[in-house]
């Protein structure tokens, strides 16, 4: 296996997915022509659906290519580079997009769990699933074009993605501040309704 | 907020995809609400998401509908609304190449990039950069070099990524921007550094001198960014590998050191970059491999991965470099991700010794139908290699690849067995007939027409010469009876040449031919008749001509040379001689152990290196009505490595001519060379007819000259000669950087090494698969034979090696491999000589004090049997 030495480049990112759990697209962005066509995309998201979504085992081999992968209750994420690329700096790319996703959607379920408390238990857990992410797509593109740029690497620390793309919840500004407030303010919720 | 309870509380009950029935028109007519005022952030916000969610999925959009969208998407820049206005950059960038006049939007980018809003700045940098040109960029020059040397880290990362990407458009004005990525390199932030320090390697990586001084600057200041370290440790060794500097030069240190940093990412790559250079030595790869050893206990799954597929790639090389992780890897055997433990097996079969051999085959077929078909194909390949290594295993291995035949499986896996169980044939003549029987078995029942076919040709080689042929009969016919077209046809040729081999499986053979004649595909009944009617003349040198040995030539050459003669209406019959000789024989092709990765590359029928010399030589006016070109030699080197000018030659031989082909480049900057010629004195009765020049040689660009030469008609057996070569040309100074030359240039010269053609230019290679056959064919007319002792050669294989050197001629039979342990052996070689006469030369070598050689040669024609043993003597 003689792989040449790499050509120093910081294209390290051929493409960036998260798929459902039934293989469909719901995010897909590839950095260079490897596959040219939607037709050979999807053919590829297939194959690499079907190889990946029995097994929680983070990494794979496939069609030539090194592809790293995390799921998370219904979603796929993968992230894939050219099979001599570190392996590592893919994980960290993918480890990015997935803790800036928690993050941001965590926000978000929270200011919507102040009105209604028995949602404020469903941010103890990891809360990137099918559905919040999808109602939340802008904050998905905002961050994968925070991360990488072209295929080359542009962050790849989640806090400042995540500030980075500032998103908002409507029109209250959300700053560390105002989360510690509501976390307060729910608090005082439960204290009351177990009071009562 | 309130809007958004009311969207969640819709969609909480279907729990389905809110984009999932998106219609295109239906969107595009609801972007008509960008054009209201007062602007609705929100319903524009969701407008644009399910804009780009179209997108993203593959929609297509037309150039007028996109246009249209896009110029009603510029009027939202008056909102301020920062996720709205960060997701118009995104739909700039996403739209740039389906609408037009996306320019249309530059002021409004470069206002918010120079703006206060610095989470604005570097989007739309990024968002400027991709929809700029060259001649635009110009005018955001002075803003580029500002951004790059912008102290928030966002804008200046984003001002040095898009910089980057568009290097390869605007070379020349991203380079003016060297000192500011110098300035940023020096940057606190990690990302900055990594980003500057990948603009500035492409910028300079074609000066050697410049980026040695870079790597000199960074490895000894120290970065903080560990991608940034990645980058450098590449950079490092691909000038090692370019300068070919030993191991104890600083780069080399540097890479080592790595290996004790921080972060892992970094101390990965410093392992895999002083296991891909070449030519390591045990000791300098241990400390790279006791990193990796490391590795194989971390708990995440990419780590152990990347460790063990980089001792994979070790093992390959050194396994005894490995040896010492070997209880790691045995843990690693049970890991749950499949990939891993599969590598960690192949690893060990190459490290491992022959004892472990069974207990590890039986691991691995434990689990072998729960991996991709990508690590099957490492499994089989490391089987491959291991049956090389211990010859005797080999009953064990055939039976674990016949039952991974037998299991399901793609093309590119069936082939790696299919070609190991070959292999393995080849190198051991006893596991010959359960090899045989094994592929019978499989293509009772195989889908792939190339295999099929691939393993009756196979059959037909081999069976005949097997103490049973008649079994193998009934599994070719079986193939006439059941399969497509393709693989009746190679059923037939098998069953010919069984016909041809064995007298007595004569008759029944011409039966089954017989019913082959009734087939409903012409080719196949084409083949019947043609093998009927030469197995009915019961000749020996007729069986050797068209059913052993084929055509030798090469197919584009032979269609070139047909249409040729049916442009010309002759008188004369079409001569066969006239066709060029296939350079390399198709089945000589080694199954070599191709990395995984290059699998999914689509295999492309290239023409071949002579066909393309072919082409090349045809157009110059010339070598008209040299003939057909008879063979192209490798380039020889005529200069040493790193000198003023770099020239190599292919020799070209034609019936009665040669053509030199000098490919020279000029490396001085400050030169420009015109009208360069090789001006060659012979030392033999050749005659130098004409000289083709090279019109000019800018710096770094190769050129070709020719130089043509009349073989003398005289004296045959002149095949060696020795040129003196000097390079002539006219030197006109130029200004190295713009490369503009002085008006009037002097004359120079340059001597090159001596060029030496030898008899093996004067051979082309051809395979025979059956040598006694060709051998009988041409018959001993000709025949001569003369004894040498070659008193400085100390070993078989070494003597084998310098006679096949010596002649050009291609081994026969596998007769190039001496066994081991042996005193004698027999090497058979074919060839063709300039003028198409067949020769076949017969080495006898015995060992003894040196080594006794006793050659016979046979050819159709006499004066080339007396040249080649006077070449030899």
């Amino acid at each position: 296996m003689d792989s040449p030495i790499l050509e120093p480049s910081l294209y390290t990112v051929k493409a960036v997915l998260i798929l459902d759990n039934d293989g469909d697209r719901l995010y897909a962005k590839y950095y260079d022509d490897t596959y040219p066509t939607v037709k050979e995309q999807k053919a590829f998201e297939k194959n690499i659906f079907n190889k990946t979504h029995r097994t929680d085992s983070e990494i794979a081999l496939l069609e030539g290519l090194t592809v790293v992968y995390k799921s998370n209750i219904d979603l796929f994420f993968y992230v894939i580079g050219s099979s001599h690329e570190n392996e590592l700096m893919l994980m960290a790319v993918l480890n990015c997009l997935f803790d800036s996703l928690s993050q941001m959607l965590r926000y978000i379920q929270l200011i919507l769990s102040t009105e209604c408390i028995s949602a404020l238990f469903s941010f103890c857990r990891k809360n990137v699933e099918r559905r919040a992410l999808l109602e939340n797509m802008e904050g998905l593109f905002l961050a994968v074009d925070e991360i990488v740029d072209g295929g080359v690497i542009l962050e790849s620390d989640p806090q400042l993605v995540v500030h980075r793309v500032a998103l908002r919840g409507d029109d209250v500004p959300l700053t560390e501040q105002t989360v510690t407030q509501v976390l307060q303010s729910a608090k005082e919720q439960i204290k009351w309704s177990l009071l009562r | 907020m309130i809007k958004k309870f009311d969207k969640k509380d819709e969609e909480s009950g279907s729990g389905s995809n809110p984009f999932q029935h998106l219609e295109k028109s239906a969107v595009l007519q609801e972007a008509r609400i960008f054009n209201e005022t007062p602007i609705n952030p929100r319903r524009c916000l969701h407008i644009l998401t399910k804009i780009i969610y179209l997108l993203n999925q593959g929609e297509h959009f037309g150039t007028t509908e996109a246009t249209e969208a896009f110029f009603a998407m510029t009027r939202l820049f008056q909102s301020n609304d920062q996720t709205l206005r960060r997701m118009c950059y995104l739909t700039i960038k996403e739209m740039a190449n389906i609408s037009e006049d996306v320019i249309i939007v530059t002021s409004s980018l470069t206002k918010d990039m120079t703006g206060k809003e610095d989470v604005y700045r570097g989007p739309a940098i990024r968002a400027l950069c991709r929809i700029t040109d060259t001649t635009m960029l110009q005018a955001i020059e002075r803003y580029m070099k500002q951004a790059i040397v912008d102290k928030v880290p966002s804008v200046s990362s984003s001002a040095l990524v898009s910089s980057l990407h568009m290097v390869k458009m605007s070379y020349d004005v991203v380079k003016r921007w060297v000192n500011e990525a110098q300035e940023a390199a020096s940057s606190d932030n990690i990302m900055v550094q990594y980003h500057a320090l990948g603009l500035l390697y492409h910028l300079r990586k074609n000066d050697r001198l410049a980026v040695t001084k870079m790597l000199n600057k960074f490895t000894k200041s120290g970065l903080k960014s560990p991608f940034a370290y990645c980058m450098l440790i590449r950079i490092a060794s691909k000038l090692l590998d370019e300068t070919e500097g030993g191991h104890d030069s600083p780069l080399f240190d540097f890479i080592e050191s790595c290996l004790r940093n921080k972060n892992e990412m970094v101390v990965y790559e410093a392992a895999s970059a002083i296991v891909h250079m070449p030519n390591c030595t045990a000791r300098e790869l241990a400390p790279a491999v006791s990193v990796l050893q490391l590795f194989c206990s971390s708990p995440k799954a990419a780590l152990r991965y990347a460790a063990v597929r980089t001792l994979n790639k070790v093992a390959m090389k050194h396994p005894s470099a490995v040896t010492a992780c070997n209880l790691d890897l045995e843990n690693l055997i049970t890991d749950s991700n499949r990939s891993i433990a599969t590598l960690a097996i192949t690893t060990l079969l190459k490290t491992g010794s022959e004892s472990s051999v069974d207990r590890l085959m039986k691991q691995i077929s434990s689990f072998v139908s729960e991996i991709s078909d990508e690590f099957k194909v490492v499994v089989v390949q490391a089987i491959s290699a291991l049956c090389q290594k211990y010859p005797r295993k080999h009953s064990v291995m055939m039976n674990f690849l016949s039952n991974m035949l037998r299991d399901d499986g793609g093309f590119e896996y069936k082939r790696a067995i299919v070609d190991c169980i070959i292999s393995i044939i080849e190198e051991n003549p006893e596991s010959k007939e359960t090899g045989l029987a094994h592929l019978c078995e499989f293509i009772e029942d195989c889908e792939h027409t190339v295999l099929a076919t691939k393993i009756l040709h196979l059959l037909g080689k081999e069976g005949p010469r097997t103490p049973q042929p008649s079994k193998y009969i009934r599994f070719i016919f079986n193939r006439v009876v059941l399969e497509s077209e393709a693989v009746r046809a190679a059923a037939v040729s098998a069953l010919a040449k069984f016909g041809a081999q064995n007298d007595d499986l004569l008759p029944s053979v011409l039966v089954l031919m017989q019913r082959c004649m009734m087939d409903s595909d012409d080719e196949v009944r084409d083949r019947a008749t043609f093998y009927m009617n030469v197995l009915q003349q019961k000749q020996k040198a007729l069986n050797a001509a068209y059913i052993f040995n084929g055509l030798s030539v090469s197919v584009p050459g032979l269609e070139k040379s047909l249409h040729q003669y049916t442009l010309e209406p002759s008188e004369k019959p079409f001569d066969m001689k006239t066709v060029p000789l296939a350079t390399t024989p198709i089945t000589e092709q080694k199954t070599e152990i191709a990395p995984v990765a290059t699998s999914k590359l689509p295999e492309k029928l290239a023409p071949s290196r002579q066909d393309i010399y072919q082409e090349q030589l045809a157009a110059v006016p010339e070598f008209q009505g040299l003939g057909p070109l008879f063979k192209s030699s490798e380039p020889v080197q005529l200069t040493e490595a790193e000198t003023e000018y770099v020239v190599r030659c292919i020799k070209h031989t034609f019936a009665r001519h040669m053509v030199f082909q000098f490919d020279c480049t000029n490396t001085l900057n400050d030169q420009l060379l015109q009208k360069v010629v090789v001006q060659m004195e012979p030392s033999e009765s050749y005659e130098v007819i004409h000289y083709v020049p090279a019109a000019s040689l800018p710096y770094s660009q190769p050129g070709s000259c020719y130089t043509l030469v009349r073989l003398p008609d005289d004296d045959p057996t002149a095949v060696s000669c020795t040129f003196s070569c000097t390079m002539k040309y006219l030197v006109r100074d130029c200004d190295p950087n713009t490369g503009e030359p002085d008006d009037d240039g002097y004359d120079d010269e340059y001597v090159l090494e001596d060029l030496e053609v030898t008899v093996a230019d004067h051979i082309q290679k051809v395979l025979k698969p059956n040598f006694g056959a060709a051998w009988e064919e041409v018959g001993d007319e000709n025949e001569k034979e003369e004894t040498f002792a070659l008193a400085s050669v100390r070993t078989l294989d070494e003597a084998v090696g310098n006679i096949i050197n010596f002649l050009g001629m291609q081994p026969c039979e596998r007769s190039d491999k001496v066994p081991e342990n042996k005193n004698s052996h027999v090497l058979f070689l074919a060839g063709v000589f300039r003028g198409g006469h067949d020769v076949l030369v017969r080495a006898r070598l015995a060992l003894a004090d040196g080594v006794t050689m006793q050659v016979t040669v046979r050819s159709s024609e006499e004066t080339v049997v007396d040249v080649i043993l006077a070449s030899v003597g």
